[in-house]
């Protein structure tokens, strides 16, 4: 059975004044139908590019390698128009930042409608219909009023729900949501969570939600992929992954975290600073900062190990050092 | 009682606004960003102040500080009211409260070296200490926040995000200050550089018995560091108790829906928690809700509540409320 995304041995390349830097390098991963997806890193992990590679949206001096199938297709060797096409119509994006991804200079109702005038050949009276119908949706109250508005008029949370809104127009099988809450206030956060939610479960919309926030995942994903340095650390259930992390990074990221339900006198913490892409280790991207570090670490590169259920991690050392 | 460090009361902080296209002669509208605040600080407490945007916590900062004028209200550090200083006092009293910001490399000038980003207070106050003595006192400082003495003539972009912060700590510590007001010091670091600022900061505390006023929108990093949190919400005070209670125990309707908004890092917990979800968003603060400014979105509001300004209740434990209809909650309850 083919998976409705399947990512294979992607590596991502940007040309810079340094020389080459691969701010991904070699990841491989796959999404089912109406799954939901958390790709966890943190700054330089490489987890937005890989979003970024899928939606070839990448910057002029990126390139991907590798392959990144939809449904059967490679969306990397796909031409500019069939790809927007398949950006319309499949697979839809909403970014961290909603004011820097609406136009400011449209109305909301033409933004919309474009969308779908474009690429559903809608009349524009149709269009702005169901534009209106779409936010509805997301519960932006009075939308029918509200829709000849510009961007700048609406509050943070609002600007993401009108994201959220336009990417669902052409009702996507799979949206990738690149921290989509990060600039909102946690009770909005809750709000978007929720709405996603809502969303995920009444369209059938495979997600695949990129944070940093292990709270969000613990929430809201059925499966977790940890990035450090452009690689994959670990994969797996999320519960599983939460319970027990088979990767020293996990298991020191989610000790470092403060937590509302418990009273930690010290945080535990990892020491040394995120890595430097263009200047990664020859071994595991993570060992510079690990505290179980063996001498093949920093030598080669681990591989990918399959374990149950369904779990995978790239580590040296054995399972058993680091769940104990 | 000892003495209080810092002493608050009614403290209000207005901006004069004038619309785009306003006539030069119509007066100015008034957004209260912060108001009716009051409380008091203890030497050696941390008091941890949470709201989300525009709740008025980072101006209530500035206005302790003195960066921006109160409009009403005072202010005494070490029983003394700043506002009436002259600038000379005040200045004495300047190198008692120092300040940390969010963005870490936004606060340090980029033209200026490491070593003389953390000097200033020092050669600012005490122009006539000597250069040896003014470099060893750096030294010693950055190793004391986890930076190499080597690094001294660096300048702050070569530093990652969590060096900065620490160069930021350091400059503020280099006085001596018996109070330190940061304003969101962890909002802009990866959560394993949060982790370690967090520490060496209530390290920091413990060591020099440093009082501090922790400001930030994350709960669960506020909790962690404060020994008391006061909650606000559109420029007033809504809650203010101990860390422990407030987090297990809050009374305020609002405390209640933010700390059920916080996620747990705990797909278990997740799914067996009760989230209710507060509805709506924060009113425009140049026309704030009439009484409670609340009660727009308040799941228990009652036609009493426009009428006037709820009235702070002291409950046990000097835990404060403002809402007359304050109950316990659990909110990390499993449903």
């Amino acid at each position: 059975m083919t998976k409705l995304l399947e990512v294979e041995d992607l590596t991502v390349t940007f040309r810079t004044g340094d020389g080459d830097v691969n701010a991904v390098n070699g990841l491989s991963f796959d999404i089912d139908e109406g799954e939901t997806l958390a790709i966890v890193g943190e700054s330089g992990s490489g987890k937005s590019q890989t979003a970024f590679a899928t939606m070839g949206l990448l910057a002029r001096n990126g390139r991907a390698s590798g392959q990144v199938r939809f449904d059967g297709t490679d969306l990397l060797s796909l031409s500019q128009a069939k790809m927007n096409k398949m950006r319309s119509e499949k697979v839809a994006m909403i970014f961290q930042d909603p004011m820097t991804s609406l136009n400011p200079y449209m109305r909301i109702s033409d933004q919309m409608a474009e969308v779908l005038t474009l690429h559903k050949g809608l009349s524009k009276r149709d269009a702005i219909a169901e534009a209106a119908r779409m936010l509805d949706a997301v519960r932006i109250p009075d939308a029918r009023a509200r829709i000849t508005m510009y961007p700048h008029e609406f509050s943070g949370g609002m600007r993401q729900r009108i994201m959220i809104a336009m990417a669902l127009l052409c009702q996507p099988r799979l949206l990738i949501a690149d921290e989509p809450t990060t600039a909102l206030d946690v009770t909005v956060q809750a709000q978007i969570m929720s709405l996603l939610g809502t969303i995920r479960d009444d369209f059938g919309t495979a997600v695949i939600l990129i944070t940093h926030d292990l709270g969000i995942v613990a929430d809201f994903c059925d499966r977790t992929l940890v990035m450090y340095g452009g690689q994959i650390m670990e994969e797996g259930a999320t519960t599983d992954v939460f319970a027990a992390p088979a990767h020293p990074y996990t298991k020191g990221l989610l000790r470092a975290v403060p937590r509302l339900d418990r009273d930690d006198d010290v945080l535990q913490t990892i020491a040394g600073e995120p890595p430097d892409m263009s200047r990664l280790p020859a071994g595991c991207p993570f060992s510079p900062r690990c505290d179980i570090v063996r001498p093949e670490c920093t030598a080669t590169r681990p591989a990918q190990e399959a374990f149950p259920p369904e779990r995978r991690r790239a580590c040296h050392a054995p399972l058993t050092e680091v769940t104990s | 009682m000892t003495q209080p460090i810092l002493h608050v009361r009614d403290l209000a902080v207005a901006f004069d606004i004038r619309p785009q296209g306003a006539w030069p002669w119509t007066k100015p509208l008034k957004l209260h960003a912060v108001g009716g605040v009051s409380f008091d600080l203890a030497p050696g407490e941390c008091l941890g102040v949470v709201g989300e945007s525009g709740s008025g916590k980072s101006t209530l900062a500035r206005a302790i500080v003195g960066t921006i004028p109160a409009t009403s209200g005072e202010v005494l550090f070490e029983g003394q009211d700043l506002a009436s200083m002259s600038v000379s006092e005040r200045r004495v009293h300047r190198k008692d409260v120092q300040m940390i910001f969010q963005d870490p490399l936004a606060a340090l000038n980029p033209r200026m070296t490491v070593g003389d980003i953390i000097a200033e207070p020092l050669t600012t106050h005490y122009p006539q200490t000597p250069a040896s003595e003014v470099k060893a006192r750096v030294g010693e400082l950055m190793e004391r926040v986890g930076l190499l003495p080597n690094l001294i003539n660096r300048y702050p972009h070569e530093f990652s995000g969590g060096q900065c912060q620490r160069i930021g700590i350091a400059r503020a510590l280099i006085l001596q200050p018996k109070l330190l007001i940061c304003d969101e010091p962890v909002s802009a670091l990866d959560v394993s550089v949060q982790a370690q600022v967090v520490n060496l900061l209530a390290e920091l505390r413990r060591d020099m018995g440093l009082s501090m006023i922790f400001i930030a929108h994350d709960l669960s990093v506020v909790k962690h560091i404060s020994d008391r949190i006061a909650v606000m919400y559109l420029g007033k005070l809504m809650e203010m108790a101990e860390a422990k209670t407030l987090c297990t125990v809050p009374q305020h309707p609002y405390t209640q829906a933010l700390i059920s908004s916080v996620p747990i890092p705990d797909p278990v917990l997740e799914a067996a928690r009760k989230r209710p979800i507060l509805e709506g968003e924060l009113p425009s603060p140049l026309a704030p809700p009439s009484g409670c400014v609340f009660r727009t979105r308040c799941p228990k509001a009652q036609a009493s509540c426009a009428e006037a300004p709820p009235r702070v209740e002291v409950l046990e434990g000097d835990h404060r409320v403002a809402c007359p209809f304050h109950a316990p909650m659990d909110v990390l309850e499993r449903a």
